[in-house]
């Protein structure tokens, strides 16, 4: 599903994906340096393409504004788990190679138009952004520091849903988040909630629909349970609009859609709003 | 299985006893558990959903406010308590309940039986991740002592939705997972004839869970499990929700609060 694939049609004369890039749902070229420069937003059919951790940082925040804490905290395995395919220690390392992060989130303080909050931004390319017991932690230890600097909160979701190779104690990273997001509100400071593609399973169903304001990007796959089991369950093929961005919305989910390249001045605007 | 017993049993033998058509349920638990039980209908915003119930009960002289997932006996049954899957209904029902209990100073005792929170279009639609998400932010906070029981199957968030608590109890042949054993084997193992080794590696049984510092009590159950002998295994469950009950009595609120935001942050903390 890359976007640096080079597709079967590529004009001859492109050397490498350093030029083209394809846009993974209208198959357009766009010279790599537009897609980039547009936050991978096709300027054709306004796709909004998965961003690793830190292109999402480079959208959202004052340039060099970010300033990574807890990146110590990485992956355990407290099961010891193997499947078929190989043990979870040998993923999760090269999970971290492949992304340059410990965990599947990044948290940390930043500025936006300005303005100084706790960030934490997950990384689908990271398992898939599961919620194991260090993503759980290091988004714990960022609620608690926007408590202790008086700052708000804005967290990035971007995740399949619990991590199962880490088993009951990925499952209770949800309880872990929202106590601690519980425990925010009750300071009186703002949380706002941003779901991209993908937000489903544990982490829709825990600190990503809890959010003062849950705003989503255009499109983006947002849900509990997977479109397979839900038809397998009902028996019945679902419509294609189900769990986007835009059915969250107009069931009452969500307060805003809002396309990448305004994001970042919208949570601005919303925490001056909040008295930021 | 009752050979079975003798020995060590696997984790999926434990799946199949804390699946069994014939283990106490909620209904169970009213009819022997409690000597009083008011059942209080719906969420006040779209209906009353069947596969989680609650109102005010009395356990040995102690007035609670009691929740739980509903599993039948029988087609009929199973198909009015959709199997103990609840819907978004259920959860906010629950947490209307858990307020009430805030209000009246009662605690709450949750017992815990799902194979899962109902994966339907319609709970999609009307919110399943939101309900379950905000039970999560609620439970942590809400000034009441809370015992949790898992008594059969602790399926996933739909189990978790009503199981943030001071008290993880958990019966000796329940399981608690993060997904099923099929559902894990069909995505990791890519067949689900794995369940068994998937069950294995997922750590789901009692023992395990305790080690690992997620449960706090394993309540025992009668040689071969709780159908063989209902009002034994009742009877044990009843014994320790009342010691639980007394012990978290002591405990101031504020007191109560910390302690259990505490215990769910070090949850993973390795
Ligand atoms: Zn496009």
């Amino acid at each position: 599903m890359s976007w640096f694939e080079k597709p079967a049609e590529a004009p001859a004369s492109a050397p490498a994906e350093t030029v083209w890039a394809v846009c993974p749902s209208c198959k357009a070229y766009i010279a790599t340096k537009t897609w980039q420069d547009a936050g991978k937003v096709c300027p054709r059919c306004n796709y909004h393409a998965r961003l690793s951790g830190r292109e999402r940082i480079a959208v959202l925040t004052d340039a060099g504004s970010f300033k990574e804490f807890n990146s110590a905290i990485g992956v355990n395995d407290p099961l010891g788990f193997k499947d078929a395919s190989g043990s979870y220690a040998d993923k999760a390392k090269a999970a971290a190679a492949k992304t340059g992060a410990g965990e599947a989130v990044l948290t940390g303080t930043a500025k936006i138009c300005k303005i100084e909050v706790v960030l934490a931004v997950m990384d689908f390319k990271f398992l898939g952004g599961s919620l194991g017991s260090g993503t759980g932690e290091r988004i714990l230890l960022a609620a608690e520091k926007a408590v202790a600097l008086k700052r708000p909160l804005i967290i990035v979701s971007a995740s399949g849903g619990a991590r199962m190779h880490e088993g009951i104690v990925s499952l209770m990273q949800m309880a872990k988040t929202c106590a601690a997001i519980a425990r925010l509100k009750e300071a009186g400071l703002p949380y706002i909630s941003i779901l991209t593609d993908p937000t489903t399973g544990g982490v829709s169903a825990s600190y990503a629909m809890v959010g003062d304001l849950n705003i989503a990007e255009p499109k983006a796959l947002i849900g509990f349970a997977g479109r397979r089991v839900i038809e397998q369950t009902i028996k019945q093929k679902l419509p294609d609009d189900f769990q986007t961005a835009e059915y969250t919305l107009s069931h009452g989910f969500l307060d805003h859609i809002v396309p990448r390249k305004e994001l970042k001045n919208f949570v601005a605007k919303i925490l001056r709003y909040a008295g930021f | 299985m009752a050979k079975k017993t003798q020995k060590k049993l696997s984790a999926w033998d434990i799946v199949q006893i804390a699946r069994h058509a014939e283990r106490p349920n909620i209904a169970d638990i009213i009819r022997l558990v409690c000597s009083d039980f008011v059942e209080l209908h719906g969420d006040r915003l779209f209906g009353d959903d069947r596969g989680l119930i609650g109102g005010f009960a009395t356990i040995g002289g102690e007035k609670v406010v009691l929740i739980g997932h509903r599993k039948g006996r029988g087609v009929d049954e199973n198909i009015d308590a959709n199997f103990g899957m609840a819907s978004p209904e259920g959860y906010r029902k629950a947490m209307r309940l858990m307020r009430l209990a805030e209000k009246y100073g009662l605690p709450v005792v949750s017992f815990v039986d799902t194979p899962g929170a109902y994966p339907g279009s319609e709970a999609e639609a009307r919110g399943q991740a939101e309900a379950i998400a905000h039970n999560l932010e609620f439970m942590s906070t809400l000034r009441a002592p809370m015992v949790i029981v898992i008594c059969g199957e602790g399926g996933s968030g739909g189990a978790l939705g009503i199981a943030v608590g001071d008290r993880i109890l958990m019966l000796q042949n329940a399981v608690y997972s993060v997904i099923s054993p099929e559902g894990c084997a069909s995505i990791l193992w890519r067949d689900g004839t794995k369940a068994p080794q998937a069950a294995e590696t997922l750590k789901i049984t009692a023992p395990s869970l305790k080690k690992l510092g997620i449960i706090d009590e394993i309540v025992p159950e009668p040689a071969g499990g709780a159908h063989t002998d209902p009002a034994a295994a009742l009877a044990e469950i009843k014994k320790a929700v009342l010691a639980n009950l007394a012990e978290l009595k002591k405990i101031s609120l504020d007191d109560l609060l910390q302690q259990r935001y505490e215990k769910f942050s070090a949850m993973g903390r390795f």
